[in-house]
């Protein structure tokens, strides 16, 4: 215990007496969850619209009208047919289309109803969502305008598409993604480097002449970044309650459970690229390349998994980041219960198994040579 | 007198690579001895296994009354370890270095205390107590490493070249330190390159291709081989190699 304890105190040096090793660990999370905290919550200006009018008529001139009126839309160019639809988006000129259905006017009139599609590309889903429910909701005032004019019961539906990313992610998809991203920066690639330091100064070596058992070694090396791991995780999640207002939806503890599990493998990981390389600049570029890419690009954090080619979507599930960011999305934001995440607890604790075995095999092959 | 280490036939094979090729030696307690040979000579592979740092393919060995196949452990207790790269944490301060190392080899604290003062003090370092070791110059550091490697009284030290890139004179203090240590039972396992210091051993063993070529006392060494130095016994053994060294 007196060995353990001299050891973790010597952890804790290192770390608070490398500023900017501190900075990273104690700021970064702060200063991610403050900066996508408030960048999404921008207002919706200058959407670039374009409109499709199977048959012009005065109610779909005074919608289009309202809408340019309104001075968030600008209608930048009318389509002459639905195929053209597909060409605008991947053309990146327009934000939104606007689809009015056949005789628009003509049915209201006679059927008391009529429908108009709103089209977005949901590759930014805050934004798709926002810049929907405006255009929506100018939409429905002309209809309430008209119904008062004509003195009877009329409706326009608007019926909402989502381009791109159908299932329309909750807009704080993003706290999940730091989550993953710092629990794993932090576990994975601090320990790797902390231990392959200790190689690379050649006090591994005194560390392993010593009475110290190797597993202590390890176990000393990775307690204060799980501690680090636990302050981090407990600061994003006030952070995100009380300064972006996003509720803990679900099960408080079971969220913590499956972070704890998350940090296991993440720890394992970290573990099993220090017995693979013996320099900290290859521990970082592993931890880097290997880790905090595909982390930030393929676990879901920006792109949506769903509309990733099937290529990359396989190599997504192979990264533990990303069940933990859908677990997490779906206890936090949706609220489910533990049956709904039991596919990723499984999963996440497979992994674990596996990466912590493989590690602690290869970490006493090393000491056998 | 005592035997602090002895090894019988021990073998090392990294494949079809014989590192150590059947050693037999030992060392007496309070003995300083010299354990040379060139890069690539097997010395460090040797050392390793002594320390129970590696397990030997074949023969076997005892260090300070332990075997070094089954009881690692026992030995690693009794044993000080100074390895050729520096071995402190350059961003901890001199007496948190010595706490950490006395911390795992299970001493308590208050004579911790007490003996952090009393080394810092006869080594001159009392007013360097709270700097860190990143700060202090090599020479210093060699020797506040070699303090605490002896700190916890272990039986036998192994310095692996523990004065690479010194100044002659750090050296010569060095060894000061060493003699002490030798005084009071410590057994000193040391591995050089300076042939100056191996005349300051009690006796030599001289490594070539893994094997044991010389092991006696520099006077008898240099009477064996026709020679008038160290240097020159060395020149005559490791001429003989045929592994390159690495």
């Amino acid at each position: 215990m007196k060995q353990f304890s001299s050891f973790v105190r010597k952890e804790f040096y290192h770390i608070f007496r490398d500023k900017r090793t501190v900075m990273i660990l104690l700021i970064m999370p702060v200063l991610q969850i403050i900066l996508f905290g408030f960048a999404i919550t921008t207002e919706v200006k200058n959407v670039r619209m374009a409109v499709f009018v199977p048959s012009k008529d005065v109610s779909t001139e005074g919608i289009i009208n309202q809408l340019q009126e309104s001075k968030y839309f600008t209608l930048v160019e009318e389509l002459q047919g639905s195929g053209d639809i597909q060409r605008i988006f991947r053309e990146g000129k327009a934000n939104l289309v606007v689809v009015f259905s056949e005789n628009f006017h003509d049915n209201m009139l006679h059927t008391g109803e009529s429908s108009i599609q709103l089209i977005a590309d949901a590759t930014d889903p805050n934004q798709a969502l926002m810049l929907t429910n405006y255009a929506a909701s100018i939409i429905s005032g002309y209809g309430m305008e008209i119904m008062n004019e004509a003195n009877m019961p009329l409706q326009i539906i608007p019926e909402i598409k989502m381009l791109n990313n159908p299932q329309m992610k909750d807009a704080y998809n993003f706290v999940p993604g730091v989550m993953g991203l710092i629990l794993m920066l932090i576990c994975a690639m601090m320990t790797s480097i902390s231990i392959v330091r200790e190689k690379e100064t050649g006090t591994m070596e005194i560390l392993l002449a010593s009475p110290m058992k190797p597993i202590y070694i390890i176990l000393s090396k990775t307690t204060p970044y799980f501690t680090l791991s636990i302050v981090n995780l407990a600061t994003i999640l006030l952070l995100s309650v009380y300064v972006l207002g996003i509720p803990v939806a679900g099960n408080l503890f079971l969220l913590i459970f499956i972070s704890l599990l998350f940090i296991l493998v993440a720890l394992s990981i970290g573990l099993l690229i220090s017995t693979i390389v013996d320099k900290q600049l290859a521990a970082m570029l592993i931890s880097g390349m290997g880790l905090m890419m595909p982390t930030m690009l393929l676990s879901g954090m920006i792109f949506p998994v769903e509309s990733m080619p099937v290529f990359l979507q396989w190599i997504s599930c192979v990264l533990p980041v990303r069940w933990y960011i859908e677990a997490v999305r779906k206890l936090m934001i949706q609220g489910v219960d533990a049956v709904y995440v039991l596919k990723e607890i499984v999963i996440l604790s497979g992994m674990a198994l596996f990466v912590l075995s493989a590690s602690l095999k290869k970490f006493s092959i090393r000491l056998k040579k | 007198m005592l035997i602090a280490i002895q090894t019988e036939n021990l073998t090392k094979q990294f494949g079809s690579f014989t590192a150590v090729d059947n050693i037999s030696f030992h060392v007496l307690r309070g003995e300083i001895f010299g354990f040379l040979g060139a890069n690539g000579a097997g010395k460090t592979t040797a050392m390793r296994m002594l320390c129970g740092l590696s397990k030997p393919t074949s023969g076997s060995g005892e260090v300070a009354g332990y075997d070094i196949a089954r009881q690692p452990e026992k030995i690693k207790k009794n044993i000080g370890y100074m390895s050729q790269k520096f071995s402190l944490y350059e961003d901890l301060k001199v007496w948190e270095n010595i706490r950490l190392f006395a911390g795992i080899y299970g001493m308590k604290t208050p004579e911790i205390a007490r003996k952090t003062d009393e080394i810092l003090h006869s080594l001159g370092f009392a007013s360097e107590k709270n700097t860190r070791v990143k700060s202090l110059p090599l020479g210093w550091k060699q020797k506040l490493a070699f303090s605490v490697a002896i700190f916890h009284e272990p039986k036998i030290v192994f310095l692996d070249e523990p004065t690479g890139g010194v100044d002659p004179v750090t050296r010569r203090q060095f060894w000061e330190l060493i003699y002490q240590a030798a005084e009071r039972g410590i057994t000193v396992f040391v591995t050089t390159h300076y042939m100056d210091e191996a005349e300051y051993c009690n006796r030599i063993s001289i490594m070539v291709d893994g094997k044991i070529e010389a092991l006696d006392t520099p006077k008898n060494l240099k009477r064996q081989f026709h020679a008038d130095t160290m240097d020159n016994v060395f020149y005559q053994l490791a001429r003989k190699a045929t592994r390159k060294s690495d």
